[in-house]
């Protein structure tokens, strides 16, 4: 079963390839739903090409996901929805580690705003050209970022008693 | 105290900060807002609140012992949550639900999609100052919860008193083009005109086969999203009576996947392959293939993804929530902006958040 409707999912790679030859590192098909990882440098501007010339008009999801320890460690997967075709495509690229940066898409689909600062806050990800990069579920001074594999579920640090009164150390 | 530049020449502006225990705002969201007298400059929400890392916790559970986590995001929309996990990992899995079980999934998700309908309904009219309304929507939700237990029957009955009118008409208005360029989806993204529905468009777990329609309005103010709510009651009835007519008394609901689904209890005591099975599968877990699957369904409030990820262990490699309280709320300060201070109550209740679902 293919969800990516009338405009089939190798359209959309062969599109992308005809407007830039690098656009296009890999295609991946699995259960129905197509991935087409594009370079890091070039994500912003994949999905401009995307929203003006293919349709994509509608940002579904932005998520990410760490592959610790293997490198480059980070995945950024953007779910678009084509609302005109009926069409879904992910758009997926790869960061490593070492320079956890990439171009911000709140210029392409200001919805991405929450979705990039949520990805910023968990996993450390930055976004360059995000209008307001700050986390936005945990704490402004939490340290390191919690969806990272390398940071434990339990045990990171002990819990302060001091705060409780009756309970000084 | 600031001086601002504003459209009716330079002003003093106040802070003034709503929330997060605030009873209009639905739960644990704060709202800073930047006051020209009762016209909002500028809004900043500021969530977390109930952050409580359930994407993390699910790394550490199998995948069916995460479900339990998922009731804890959208409160409101317990069925829901578990259904886009469930159809994330079968889909992982490439497994294929009997017609039965997909049926009463859809009556499940319905009536939940109308309970929930109601606890926005009741709650928005105490915001507006309407009390009863409140306890006429909890009386019916309570028989809908009854359903819950029993799973059989239906009783469902709206009464609403429009005493609040006046204060939802062309206030909190977005356009079309915004609310898709803000990835807004539900009722907020219908009252703006546009009939886009996950179970009309991508259709899961036999949608196709239902007859019913999706409301829409052009006023795209917090009354349209109310009336696009209202008349939602209804097609989620329609929806329902059709699984009735169609369930068939007999048939089975479990999937025949062994290493999977757990053995039937006759079965799992008589047949040693099958409390093999049921020990592994207890102990130790199922493991999907390597790969990844992005599910999303039509919740009450928008669209409800799930993504998971698979590194073929018993555990999820990462399991994403695409919570549409949360991506809804990103157009709150753009609704808000230009309006008075009591509006501000008017826009948090019609977009209908759960902050479960918005911090999770």
């Amino acid at each position: 079963m293919s969800e990516s409707g009338g405009q089939s999912a190798n359209v959309v790679a062969e599109q992308l390839r005809g407007w830039n030859a690098n656009a296009v590192s890999e295609v991946i098909e699995f259960h129905g739903e197509t991935t087409i990882v594009v370079p890091r440098e070039l994500l912003r501007a994949a999905a401009e090409y995307c929203r003006a010339n293919l349709q994509f008009n509608y940002l579904s999801d932005a998520t990410s996901l760490d592959r610790f320890p293997i490198e480059p460690r980070f995945e950024l997967n953007y779910h678009l929805v084509s609302i005109p075709n009926r069409s879904k495509i992910r758009l997926r690229t790869r960061v490593s580690g070492a320079d956890p940066v990439v171009d911000s898409v709140v210029p392409v689909w200001p919805g991405a705003g929450w979705m990039e600062r949520e990805i910023y806050d968990l996993m450390g990800i930055r976004f360059n050209g995000h209008p307001d990069l700050r986390r936005i579920l945990l704490p402004d001074d939490w340290e390191g970022h919690p969806l990272r594999r390398d940071y434990p579920t339990e045990g990171f640090r002990d819990v302060p008693a001091t705060f409780l009164p009756g309970f000084k150390k | 105290m600031t001086t601002v530049e504003t459209a009716t020449g330079a002003a003093k502006t106040m802070v003034l900060n709503m929330g997060p225990q605030h009873p209009s705002t639905h739960g644990v969201l704060r709202v800073a807002l930047e006051l020209d007298g009762e016209t909002i400059v500028k809004a900043v929400p500021d969530l977390g609140y109930l952050h409580t890392g359930i994407e993390k916790s699910c790394e550490h559970k199998t995948y069916s012992q995460a479900i339990t986590l998922t009731d804890r995001m959208d409160y409101l929309n317990p069925l829901g949550n578990n259904l886009v996990y469930c159809l994330a990992v079968e889909k992982l899995l490439g497994l294929e639900v009997p017609k039965r079980a997909q049926y009463i999934r859809v009556m499940m998700v319905e009536l939940q999609r109308i309970s929930s309908h109601l606890v926005w309904l009741g709650t928005h009219a105490i915001d507006m100052g309407a009390m009863s309304v409140f306890l006429y929507c909890f009386r019916e939700r309570e028989e809908i919860l009854k359903i819950f237990e029993r799973f059989a029957g239906q009783r469902m009955m709206t009464s609403y008193i429009r005493i609040w009118l006046a204060r939802l008409q062309n206030v909190g208005k977005i356009k079309l083009e915004d609310a898709i360029a803000y990835s807004m989806s539900g009722p907020t993204l219908r009252a703006a005109g546009l009939a886009h529905d996950n179970r009309k468009i991508f259709p899961y777990s036999s949608y196709e086969e239902f007859r019913f329609d999706v409301p829409t309005r052009t006023d795209s103010d917090c009354f349209g999203r109310y009336m696009v709510r209202v008349a939602e009651i209804r097609e989620s009835l329609k929806i329902v009576e059709q699984a009735m007519a169609k369930i068939t008394d007999q048939g089975p609901i479990r999937t025949e996947a062994p290493g999977i689904i757990p053995p039937e209890r006759e079965k799992m005591k008589t047949e040693m392959e099958a409390l093999i099975y049921h020990f592994k599968i207890f102990t130790e877990g199922f493991s999907p293939p390597p790969g990844d699957a992005y599910v999303a369904i039509e919740s009450p409030r928008g669209e409800l993804g799930c993504y998971i990820a698979s590194d073929g262990s018993p555990k999820p490699l990462r399991c994403h929530f695409r919570a549409p309280s949360f991506v809804n709320l990103q157009a709150l300060p753009r609704i808000i902006e230009g309006q008075l201070l009591a509006d501000v109550i008017a826009c948090i209740g019609t977009i209908d958040i759960v902050l479960g679902d918005v911090d999770r």
